[in-house]
Parts: C-alpha cells; sequence; structure tokens
C-alpha cells in the first residue's frame, strides 16, 4: 500500500509509486515472465552484412535439428506488405518497403533473414545459427554526407541519392535580415547516434488461436493500439479479432514507440505453427535491430546585431535515417526544424533538413525526439555568440527571451508557444548554482592544473503531442486525441481505463491522484487499467511527454462528467435543484446545510440501484471522454552544468547540476523529480559516454554494453533541481509535460560548460560524447596552435 | 545470449578438476569472463567443470614472509583483506577497483590471471609484485614467476590440462598503488599501472598498453638510480605497443602510461 505521509494523495501530493512495490519484489509481469500451454521460442537468423545480396538460403540443417518447429524465410512466411511508416512530412518522403523477413536484399547488420521456432530458446538459436544464407556483398553508405553525393552506393531504387525527403522553411524576408547582421556566429554541430537501451528489450509473445482466428499479442510496447491496427493491417485479420496487450514494460524511451518485424513475424508465425510463440529478443540483437536514436548534422549560422539582438539562424541540417523507415522515422528531425529558435525572440529563419538513407539501423524517437537536436544546436550557438561578443552567457539569453508578455507567441517556424515566462527559471538556476561566484573556482582548480568550466542551457520544448489537425498537417497519419473511462462501482472504489500505455512513468500513481482530487475516491480506492486494447478505447499511447497533457486531461474531463452526473443524482435523492448544491471533499452537500449531503460513494451506490435516478438520467456512474488538445503545451527551464576537465588525461567531471524546471501545475512532484533525475542522467550519457559507432564497412563497433558506453551512478553527480510553475492555458489542469525535459536540456550545458572550460586554449567547440581521449587531443591541438 | 550447449560437472578436489580438464573440460571459477563469451557465442565449451566449491582452493593465507592466496579467492576478499593490506598493498588497491561490487563478488583472482585480459588490472599488479603463480596438472606441481605467465593476448604460460592453484607474493610490500583510468568505474582499465616497493626495488606494471601486461624497464631503471617519480613515469611509455581504439590513440594511451605511474608513484609514496 501507498505510504502517505500527509494522509493525502491528491494533485500536488508526493505519494509514494503504486507500481514500486510489485516491481522492487520481483513481482512484475513482463512479456518473458508469461507462459502459455504449448509454448513456442523463435529465434532470427540475421544479416551480418551490412549491404548484400542474397543468392541462396538453405534452411535444411536447420529443419534437421530435433526440437525445430519450423524454419520460414520471405518465401514462405506469407506476409506480403511491410513495416509500417506512418510519417510523410511533405507528402513526397520516399517510404521504400521494408520486408518483414528479408527479400532477396539485406540493407543493415542485423536485417532478419529467417525466422525458427522451435521447442526452446537454446534449440532456435542454434537453428538460427544453423540457417545457411549465401550473401554477395555489395558496395555499403554509411556516413549521410557521403550518401548524398553522385556515384554513392544507392539503397533503394525509389530514393535517388539516397534521398528519402527534403523538408524546407524560410521566413518571409530572411536574407535581408541576415546579410544586413553584422555578426555572424557558425558551427558545424554533430548530435551522435544513440541507442536506446531500455533495461527490457523487445519481447514479443503471440497466441494465434486458429479455430476463431483470434490473436492475442503481447507485447513490450508502448502503443498497443497502433500495433493492433497495424497486425490487422498487415496480417489480414480484422481488427476486431487482434488483442494487444502491453504488461509490464522495462523502460522504452521511444524505442518501443514503434510497431516492428518482429511483430509481424512472430504473430504469423503463431498462426502457422498453430504454437503460442514467444521471441524474447537478446541484447545483442537490440543493439542493431531496435531503432536508433539521433543521428544528426547540423550546420548553423547565427545572425546578430552587434548588441547581441538575434535576428536570423540559417541552418542545413542531414539527418540520418538508417536503411529503412519506422513507424514515424521522417517526423523526428521534422520535429527538430520546428523548435529550431528555442526560447528565444528569433523572427527569421533559413532550415533545410535532407533525410539521408545509409545502410544502418533505422533511426527514430528516442527521448527528447527532435526537440534536444534543436536545443543543443541553438544553446551552443548561444554560447559562441556569447563568446564572439564577449558578452555574458546569462545576459546574452536572457536579452533574447520571449517576453513574458508575449504569449501566446507565433514562433519563426509557426508553433504557438502556450505560456512562458523564463526569466525567473534563470535567475533562480544562476543562484542556486552559484553563477556568479564561478570565477573563483575556475582559478582554483586551474592551480591545481585542472579546466573548470560553467555552461547554461535554457530550453523549451513541445509537448501534449498532439491536436490531430496539426498531426495531419505534418503528415503523421494518425491523431494526438487520448481517451479515458473512469467506473465508479457500487461500493465507491473506482476503475480508470486510460489509453495512455505506461512503461515506467507512473501513471497508475498519477492517475489515481486526480481521481482523488477530483471526486474523492481515496488513492487507494483506483485501480488504473492501461496497456490492454481488450480493456480499453483507443489510446494513442505514451510518447512524447504527453501521457498528463493529453491522457491525463482526458481523465480529469472524464471525472468531470461523473461529477456532473452524480450532481444530478444527488439532487433528486435530496429534492433540490442542481443549482443549490455545491462540491466539496467528494460531496455534493446543499449549499448552507452541510447536513443535507450525498458523498460520490453514495452516489454511485444509488446510481448503480437504478431504483430511484432523475428522470432522463442513465445507471451507474461511469463516463468516456476522448480529449483532442487544442494546442501543445511548452515547458521551459535553465540547466547549469559546473564541469572538471582533467588536464593530464582529458577527463571531463560534473561537479554540480543545477536543473530549474516549469512544466506547469504538477501533480505528484517526487515522480516529477525522477522524470528530471532520468532524462539528465540520460543526458549526460550522450554528452560524455554514449555513441553509436559504425566502421566503413557498416559493421557496428559498438556492439555491446561494454563498448556502448551507458554511465552508472559512480559517474553522475548529485543533480540539484527546482521548479518554477507557470501553467499552460491550453488544458484545465494547467500542466505541460516533463518525460523528456532533461533529455533536451543536459547535453548542452554539459557541452557548454567543457567549452567555457577550454576556452582560454582557444576552443571554440567540442563535440559528443567528451570522451577523455577526444578532449585531451583537443587540449594537445590547441595547445600546438599557441 | 544464450551459449551453444555444454556439459556442467562441479569438482570437490583438484584431482577431480584435473581429471575433467584431463578429458577437455575447461575450469569454471567466478564465471565473469567465460560465461558472457559462452552467452555471446565467442567460446563454446563441451564440458565446465566448476572449481568454485573446491576445498582449500579459496583462502589468503600468510606463509612466512609470503603471502599466499588461493585461485578461486573473490575480488572482493582479496580487496577486504587485513592479510593483504598488510603485504601488498598494490593488490589491495586493483582488487577493490576490479569491475564492479556484482563482478568482485563472485569474479576470482585465479580467474582474472588466467584469462590475462590485455585491459585486465590484476596481470600488471602481479607483475609489480613480483608474484609466483603456482600451477598444478595431472603431472605435478610448478611455479611459475609472474615475468613468465603472462605470454601474449588472451595467452598465459598455463598449459592443456593445467589449472593456476594459487598466487605467492613476496610479503611486506606496503609502499604499493594501482593508478587505473577509465570511462566509467566498472570498465576495465583503458591503462592501468601498479608500482610496488619490493626488496630489490620498485617493480612497475602496465596494463593496456599492448597485448598482454609488461613491466615498465625503463622507469623502474630511473627509479633504481634516483630519479624522481615525475622523472622515472615520464619513461613509462617506451617499449610499449598500445593500440589505436575507441578508447583513444595509442599516442594517448603511452601519455596516459606516464601519467598513472607518476600517480601510483606518487600515491605510494
Amino acid at each position: 500500500m501507498a505510504t502517505v505521509e500527509t494522509g493525502r494523495a491528491g494533485v500536488g501530493d508526493s505519494p509514494l509509486r503504486k507500481e514500486d512495490a510489485p516491481l522492487i519484489a520481483g513481482q512484475g509481469r513482463f512479456v518473458d515472465d508469461l507462459k502459455l500451454p504449448g509454448m513456442a521460442f523463435a529465434a532470427f537468423t540475421r544479416s551480418p552484412h551490412a549491404h548484400a545480396t542474397i543468392t541462396r538460403i538453405d534452411t535444411s540443417a536447420a529443419e534437421a535439428i530435433e526440437g525445430v518447429v519450423a524454419v520460414y524465410t520471405s518465401a514462405t512466411l506469407g506476409i506480403e506488405g511491410g513495416v509500417p511508416c506512418a510519417s510523410n512530412p511533405t507528402g513526397e518522403t520516399k517510404q521504400p518497403k521494408r520486408p518483414i523477413l528479408a527479400e532477396g536484399r539485406v540493407r543493415m547488420v542485423g536485417e532478419p533473414v529467417a525466422l525458427i521456432v522451435a521447442s526452446s530458446q537454446a534449440i532456435a538459436r542454434d537453428a538460427a545459427d544453423a540457417v545457411v544464407v549465401d550473401y554477395d556483398p555489395l558496395p555499403v553508405a554509411i556516413h549521410p554526407e557521403k550518401a548524398m553525393l553522385p556515384g554513392a552506393p544507392q539503397l533503394h531504387e525509389i530514393a535517388p541519392g539516397n534521398k528519402c525527403v527534403t523538408i524546407t522553411h524560410k521566413t518571409e524576408g530572411f536574407d535581408a535580415v541576415f546579410d544586413a547582421a553584422p555578426v555572424k556566429v557558425s558551427l558545424t554541430i554533430d548530435n551522435q547516434r544513440l541507442v536506446p537501451v531500455a533495461i527490457e528489450p523487445r519481447a514479443v509473445l503471440a497466441d494465434w488461436v486458429t479455430a476463431n482466428d483470434e490473436v492475442t499479442l503481447y507485447t513490450s510496447t508502448q502503443v498497443p493500439h497502433f500495433v493492433r491496427t497495424f497486425v490487422a493491417a498487415v496480417l489480414g485479420v480484422s481488427e476486431a479479432k487482434v488483442r494487444v496487450i502491453a504488461p509490464d514494460v522495462g523502460g522504452g524511451f521511444g524505442s518501443k514507440l514503434n510497431v516492428y518485424a518482429e511483430e509481424f513475424a512472430v504473430a504469423q508465425a503463431s498462426r502457422l505453427t498453430g504454437h503460442p510463440v514467444k521471441w524474447i529478443e537478446t541484447r545483442s540483437e537490440a543493439m542493431v535491430s531496435t531503432i536508433h536514436g539521433r543521428d544528426q548534422l547540423q550546420h548553423a549560422t547565427l545572425a546578430a546585431d552587434a548588441d547581441g539582438r538575434v535576428r536570423a539562424l540559417r541552418i542545413h541540417m542531414i539527418q540520418d535515417v538508417g536503411a529503412y523507415l519506422q513507424l514515424l522515422t521522417p517526423t523526428i528531425a521534422h520535429l527538430t526544424v520546428f523548435m529550431v529558435p528555442g526560447l528565444y525572440d528569433l523572427p527569421h529563419v533559413d532550415i533545410t533538413l535532407d533525410e539521408i538513407f545509409t545502410n544502418t539501423t533505422p533511426t527514430d524517437a528516442y527521448r527528447g525526439a527532435g526537440r534536444p537536436e534543436a536545443t543543443h544546436m541553438i544553446e551552443r550557438m548561444m554560447d559562441r555568440l556569447a563568446d564572439e561578443l564577449g558578452m555574458d552567457a546569462a545576459e546574452l539569453r536572457r536579452k533574447n527571451f520571449i517576453p513574458k508578455a508575449a504569449f501566446p507567441y507565433t514562433s519563426a517556424t509557426g508553433l504557438s508557444y502556450d505560456s512562458g515566462d523564463y526569466e525567473p527559471a534563470l535567475d533562480k538556476a544562476l543562484e542556486m548554482s552559484d553563477y556568479s561566484t564561478f570565477e573563483a573556482r575556475r582559478a582554483e582548480a586551474r592551480a591545481r592544473g585542472n579546466y573548470r568550466g560553467i555552461g547554461l542551457s535554457t530550453w523549451v520544448e513541445i509537448c501534449g503531442l498532439a491536436p490531430s489537425a496539426v498531426t495531419k498537417a505534418i503528415g503523421v497519419g494518425a491523431g494526438g486525441w487520448e481517451s479515458a473511462i473512469l467506473r465508479i462501482h457500487p461500493t465507491g472504489s473506482a476503475t480508470v481505463i486510460t489509453g495512455s500505455s505506461a512503461h515506467g512513468q507512473g501513471h497508475e500513481t498519477s492517475w489515481s491522484q486526480i481521481v482523488e482530487s477530483e471526486l474523492g475516491i481515496p488513492f487507494d480506492q483506483v485501480e488504473v487499467i492501461h496497456g490492454d486494447t481488450g480493456y480499453s478505447p483507443y489510446g494513442l499511447g505514451t510518447y512524447g511527454s504527453r501521457s498528463l497533457a493529453v491522457g491525463g486531461i482526458a481523465l480529469f474531463n472524464t471525472c468531470e462528467k461523473v461529477r456532473d452526473k452524480a450532481q444530478l443524482i444527488a439532487a433528486h435523492l435530496l429534492e433540490c435543484a442542481p443549482g443549490d448544491l455545491e462540491w466539496a471533499d467528494g460531496k455534493w452537500q446543499v449549499k448552507g446545510s452541510p447536513d443535507k449531503v450525498k458523498t460520490i460513494q453514495e452516489l454511485a451506490y444509488a446510481a448503480w440501484a437504478g431504483d430511484s435516478m432523475p428522470a432522463g438520467v442513465e445507471p451507474n456512474l461511469e463516463a468516456t471522454t476522448f480529449f483532442e488538445p487544442p494546442n501543445f503545451t511548452f515547458p521551459f527551464g535553465t540547466h547549469v552544468a559546473e564541469i572538471e576537465i582533467d588536464g593530464e588525461t582529458g577527463k571531463v567531471t560534473i561537479e554540480r547540476y543545477t536543473a530549474v524546471d516549469d512544466c506547469g501545475n504538477v501533480v505528484n512532484p517526487m515522480i516529477v523529480d525522477g522524470q528530471v533525475h532520468g532524462g539528465i542522467v540520460q543526458s549526460i550519457a550522450q554528452a560524455l559516454f554514449e555513441e553509436a559507432v559504425y566502421d566503413d564497412s557498416g559493421q557496428i563497433l559498438t556492439s555491446s554494453l561494454v563498448d556502448y558506453m551507458i554511465p552508472a551512478a559512480s559517474e553522475l553527480p548529485r543533480i540539484t533541481s527546482a521548479r518554477t510553475v507557470t501553467p499552460s492555458p491550453t488544458n484545465p489542469m494547467g500542466v505541460k509535460g516533463i518525460g523528456e525535459a532533461g533529455t533536451i536540456a543536459a547535453t548542452a550545458c554539459v557541452v557548454n560548460a567543457a567549452v567555457d572550460a577550454l576556452s582560454e586554449l582557444g576552443i571554440r567547440h567540442l563535440e559528443m560524447p567528451l570522451q577523455p581521449a577526444r578532449v585531451w587531443q583537443a587540449i594537445q591541438d590547441a595547445k600546438g596552435k599557441q | 545470449m544464450i551459449p551453444e550447449a555444454f556439459d556442467y560437472v562441479r569438482a570437490s578436489s583438484v584431482d577431480e578438476a584435473l581429471a575433467a580438464m584431463a578429458h577437455g573440460a575447461r575450469p569454471l571459477a567466478g564465471g565473469h569472463s567465460l560465461v558472457p563469451a559462452l552467452k555471446l557465442r565467442l567460446a563454446s565449451e563441451d564440458t565446465l567443470v566448476d572449481i568454485a566449491r573446491v576445498p582449500g582452493l579459496a583462502g589468503i593465507s600468510v606463509d612466512g614472509s609470503t603471502l599466499v592466496i588461493g585461485a578461486t579467492t573473490r575480488h572482493h576478499d582479496v580487496a577486504t583483506s587485513a592479510d593483504v593490506a598488510a603485504h601488498a598493498t598494490a593488490l589491495a588497491a586493483a582488487a577493490g577497483g576490479v569491475g564492479d561490487q556484482m563482478v568482485r563478488n563472485r569474479g576470482t583472482i585465479g580467474g582474472s590471471l588466467a584469462q590475462n585480459d590485455p585491459h585486465g588490472d590484476l596481470p600488471a599488479v602481479m607483475l609489480a609484485l613480483g608474484a609466483e603463480l603456482v600451477l598444478r596438472s595431472a603431472s605435478g606441481t610448478r611455479t611459475v614467476a609472474a615475468d613468465d605467465f603472462f605470454v601474449d593476448y588472451y595467452t598465459t604460460a598455463l598449459a592443456d590440462g593445467e589449472l593456476l592453484t594459487q598466487i605467492r607474493i613476496p610479503g611486506g610490500q606496503t609502499q604499493g598503488a594501482y593508478a587505473k583510468f577509465n570511462r566509467r568505474a566498472m570498465d576495465w582499465a583503458i591503462v592501468g599501472a601498479a608500482v610496488s616497493k619490493g626488496a630489490d626495488g620498485w617493480r612497475v606494471g602496465l596494463t593496456g598498453v599492448g597485448p598482454v601486461a609488461v613491466r615498465a624497464a625503463g622507469v623502474e631503471q630511473a627509479l633504481a638510480a634516483g630519479a624522481s617519480a615525475a622523472d622515472a613515469a615520464g619513461k613509462a611509455g617506451e617499449g610499449t605497443a598500445p593500440q589505436d581504439g575507441l578508447d583513444g590513440s595509442a599516442e594517448y594511451k603511452r601519455h596516459l602510461a606516464c601519467v598513472m605511474v607518476r600517480r601510483a608513484l606518487e600515491s605510494a609514496a
């Protein structure tokens, strides 16, 4: 049971998470914990080549292994369609088919070629190795800037020049303003490729009951309804016959906002063999067969007045989309386009985004999804400009903030920022980080032979995805609303069924708090069901920091509906007009007559009994809402990193980290702090440690967690965090979203701090990750020039 | 992450283990190098013989002036042993930084030495301590100096059918240290330097600067000739053969060797 120190667990309280007791005790139910009678196991034979023609597949040796049920290739699996992509930003996006199993050609290491079904995981693995595939290697395109050049190896016939899509946005009058600006600074920034690395790899258990042609798919996903829709479409079965269940899901970070080849293949294998079939992705597979993130190269020039007022930004972005498109691949860098101006009053932009196919794992949404790339870029540019002008980095930012009075503010990329008050967050962060006394700490470190620096990131992002009209306008093939059902039982407890699909966020806790606050049903009396299409109305799932601002509002509005209905019943029972009642602490009472009162529990019972309902009112207290958000929300904040670089080894250590975030009103401060901490950690990981590296032949060199470096607690700083509160006017709770804030903010302030530390050597930019060897080399090169 | 099938036997004595090894079994102790290799299918074995519970194979004692450590002694037990602290400071320091706590709770000193990872911590420490390694086989027991044990990339003087049973370290080496450079505390060393002052003066072992741990002869000679720690450490890159890699250039690693040796010497002084 939750421990509630205050005795309350409403909005604004921090009850412990309902989810955690079973997870901590090892009693979670993940896909791999599920066992069905007659269950068989799947494994995939995957391409060892980045690009090759398949000349022969011989499955006979694999089929001869005792315990092998079936071996499938694209010729025998019987799926015509490919992996879906629901994103076409321009209407002219090249969407080459991604076969479920390779069809005569492979375009990346790890591409599935054959599927084995066997009586055990070990036999399936042995058989996968026993499938003989003859490959005729083809030349590879690995680096997107080279892949764009004439003569580069081509991946897809329909995509000449390996070009997936080009997106441009140029404000009217840009050229005159840009040309006239007296100060220009330029940087090339490589936002490196990352691997999401959820602690639970992907996992699928498909149970196709051929007798009635119904399939239940247990899958580790953020979007069970999307999986249902696409499984129905691709496998040719009625959507009404498909049930998708996301049980406990061990993290996603966007990597499970997708519908994968393996989900179709495993479902089809169950259909063909008559066995329930389970596939558990290994970590080695996950490093290449689950989507990657980021991998965006940026050439940017910022134009400003001599006093530091920013006027115009020109940027050419090159996004590596990998070998194929996954669900939302082309949209991710499109989100970067929208957020290029950051939280500055920057009136003019000229943006060109080229998205390029290469022989690598597809990129797609990874925590922050396009917005970290924008924030990192504009915040690096602002520091570069401050350096050029000899201005303080904080004061340059302050000068260029969108003023509080300007909201709602229309950005140069056409967004309407809902609300913002950027200076208080900046001021608070500067104070908490002892910014004004930093130079003494720099000098002290220098005396020890080290370089100390301080860096800022003032950030804004776009949450609450998304108004359906906008998703349509930007070519995403789904709306952006969310659903909720609230059902109050005769004994007064409540069931919430949410279309959001939690995978670590704590929705069971936060959603219960909303019900306690809105209806007076105690936190512990509220059960929250998510992630099961058999229970839930269509839900669009959990990603893009959308759950509270869209799914939470759907629940909030449902509570209002239930309360309104309860008011009619209370008025009938108390023999007064509904307008004579007032709501307080979970009760409708006659104004001025505290003894004439009906609790929500009494009203729920009466509504269930049904014998004394007002005319025209249906029995039971239950309601459903589909909430369509009128706009995005735009949380913001200031982060400050203070780092020290070992002058002898180049090792960067974060000495202090301060985060002041504003996500509007807060439901559970403890959960918000956790989201902030987790996001910052993941972003520090990008700044200092993580990078997916391919060699020139398309082999991934960082194929395990030995080489793909995820930091542990010992590598991370203590984070000092605080909040300001600027409610969103776009929803009745005034909430915004916080799941990605830390990831969006932190890389920039860490890198800005490192560049600040080394600026005395003439260093003006450093690429991520700031691994010691790279930083040491930069120091040597700079000293060599001096 | 599923290994190929293998047989598993558990030995209750060294002789039983040696008998199984004579039939091709590979010894399994802490399993923190071998098991991941099996799971990644980088290694494949017909039979593993588990020596973790062989009586007498684990434990730390002092035999006259010699520190004696059984091969299956866990890193954690080495790191927290009063005897190790009293006789081989460099080893106590290094063992406390092998991998992470989970690795130290399971991994063994003998396993690490027999594995001889080019970025492992302990081979360099054995060189610095002038340790001797006791090897047993069906045909008897022999003792090999650490200088002769670490042969090449993942290769030691262990012959087929031979089991490392004991590490013998000249005692009283209370001036010693291990300086390790890595990106995460849990990682192997990019470069590590072990220093220890024995009866014949300072010995210095390096890891990560070539296919196998090596003595830094130039540093040792300079120290013997009375050079300062800083001056002597400057010779640490001499004669090394580090590789360019994701963790840095060869030049960087030679530089790190100098920095780590100096830091180890300063910390040991």
